[in-house]
């Protein structure tokens, strides 16, 4: 306190503390930053409604990474090939590990892990939607991997730019990992693509089951989602559900046709005018029978998260024992 | 029953000898050799680093966010402390 500050009378310094939580001064200053687009950090002042939406967005993708390890777990047992068995047991650790990442990220706005948890456990929270769909059989795999990841990829590109340094940082990790997932995906289909007519007809099954919900893991229309305005302008979301959809599809079609199988809508063709590829309409009334609770796994996704949450009980504790007898037995040595 | 959750950690990783170890995330572990084998497994599956620091996240004392003009801001009228300052004759100016 040497320099400037010497200046100023003391009575003249700004108040920078803020009075109550929503302040009007640290609003401006917020929204300031904002549209210079600087990046808003875990211990810096944020308006209640921001942090509460990151909190609930964070957490969210934080469950779907978690319980996006029991679709795909199921064939870890079942893999065709060590070689496979490798890669998908690698894949399905990355998103445990994703999971950590995002709720460490969450974490930093004031909300602690237990409550986290607890919110997916009793249904409170959401998670993708998209894990509420069987894996059939082993194409399945290959099909999350290509389609699913790649729409996750698609979502998750811009949100490495996004307002909230550390879910943006968290994101950075997480894409330069998910782009493992999706090749890994495409290459096991093509494998089975150049087997038996049987295999192809697999293939062809599961592109069948996944491709519309892949296309719902953008979410509502634009028009239909009433909160993407408010977080385009807090820098959280960057492009809007329908582009990135549409950016999805675009770069999708050359990649079904390379693998040769087809995408199942018959409305799907290159439009000139645009310079997008058409599809048809969404069948919205499934995506929000899925989110709603009503899906195919939905009770078993979240059974499963239960019963591994109350089995590791004892481990949790039994290390929280541990640490205090060890921590106990070195005080008494000192 | 009553919950206890594990302490958070942060986790900072060097990526090569040579460089600084940076901030990557935290982990919940009950001590420090469980957060070092987590942060392994969290933040290390493609060798990213050579070497971890975990630290007790309630060890860490940082500056206050509401601090940073008093802080900070006493720098930003001192640039003759970069060498851009000082404008030398061409033919020596590349000193």
């Amino acid at each position: 306190m040497y320099t400037q500050a010497l200046d100023i009378p003391p009575g003249e310094q700004p108040k920078r503390k803020p009075d109550a939580v929503e302040n009007a001064a640290y609003q401006a200053e917020f929204d300031a930053r904002i549209d210079a687009g600087a990046t808003i950090e875990a211990k810096d002042w944020m308006p209640e409604a921001y942090r509460k939406t990151l909190v609930r967005q964070i957490s969210q993708h934080a469950h779907s990474e978690i319980v996006g390890m029991l679709p795909e777990g199921n064939w870890i047992s079942r893999a065709p090939s060590l070689k496979r068995k490798a890669i998908l047991l690698a894949k399905v650790q990355d998103e445990g590990g994703h999971g950590l990442y995002l709720y460490a990220a969450a974490e930093t706005l004031g909300v602690s892990r237990d409550e986290l948890t607890e919110a997916l456990l009793s249904g409170k929270a959401k998670y993708s939607s998209i894990f509420n769909y069987p894996t059939l059989n082993w194409a399945d795999v290959g099909v999350i991997g290509w389609l699913v990841d790649g729409a996750a990829i698609m979502n998750q590109i811009p949100l490495c730019k996004c307002s909230y340094g550390p879910y943006a940082r968290a994101m950075v990790r997480v894409c330069k990992e998910e782009s493992f997932h999706q090749r890994q995906g495409y290459d096991a289909l093509l494998a089975m693509m150049s087997g038996t007519d049987a295999q192809r007809e697999l293939v062809q099954d599961a592109v069948n089951r996944w491709w519309w919900p892949s296309l719902m893991m953008f979410g509502p229309h634009d028009a239909d989602s009433p909160n993407s305005g408010q977080s385009m302008r807090w820098g959280i979301k960057r492009i809007s559900n329908d582009d990135l959809r549409q950016k999805f599809v675009d770069a999708t079609v050359k990649q079904a046709e390379v693998l040769g199988v087809t995408l199942p809508d018959d409305e799907l063709k290159w439009n000139e005018a645009r310079g997008h590829y058409d599809f048809a309409a969404i069948d919205w009334d499934e995506f929000w029978n899925v989110v709603n609770g009503h899906g195919q796994c939905n009770v078993d996704r979240l059974a499963a998260r239960v019963k591994a949450w109350d089995d590791g009980a004892w481990v949790r504790e039994a290390a929280v024992a541990h640490a205090e007898k060890q921590a106990a037995r070195e005080k008494a040595a000192a | 029953m009553e919950r206890k959750e594990w302490p958070l950690w942060e986790i900072f990783v060097r990526s090569k000898n040579g460089l600084d170890h940076k901030h990557c995330g935290s982990v919940h572990a009950t001590d420090a050799r469980m957060a070092l084998q987590v942060a392994r497994d969290v933040y290390t599956r493609r060798q990213e680093g050579v070497s971890i620091w975990a630290v007790k996240a309630s060890d860490i004392v940082a500056s206050d966010p509401d601090a940073k003009p008093e802080l900070f801001d006493p720098a930003e009228d001192k640039i003759y402390r970069h060498p851009t300052f000082y404008k030398l004759p061409d033919e020596v100016d590349h000193m």
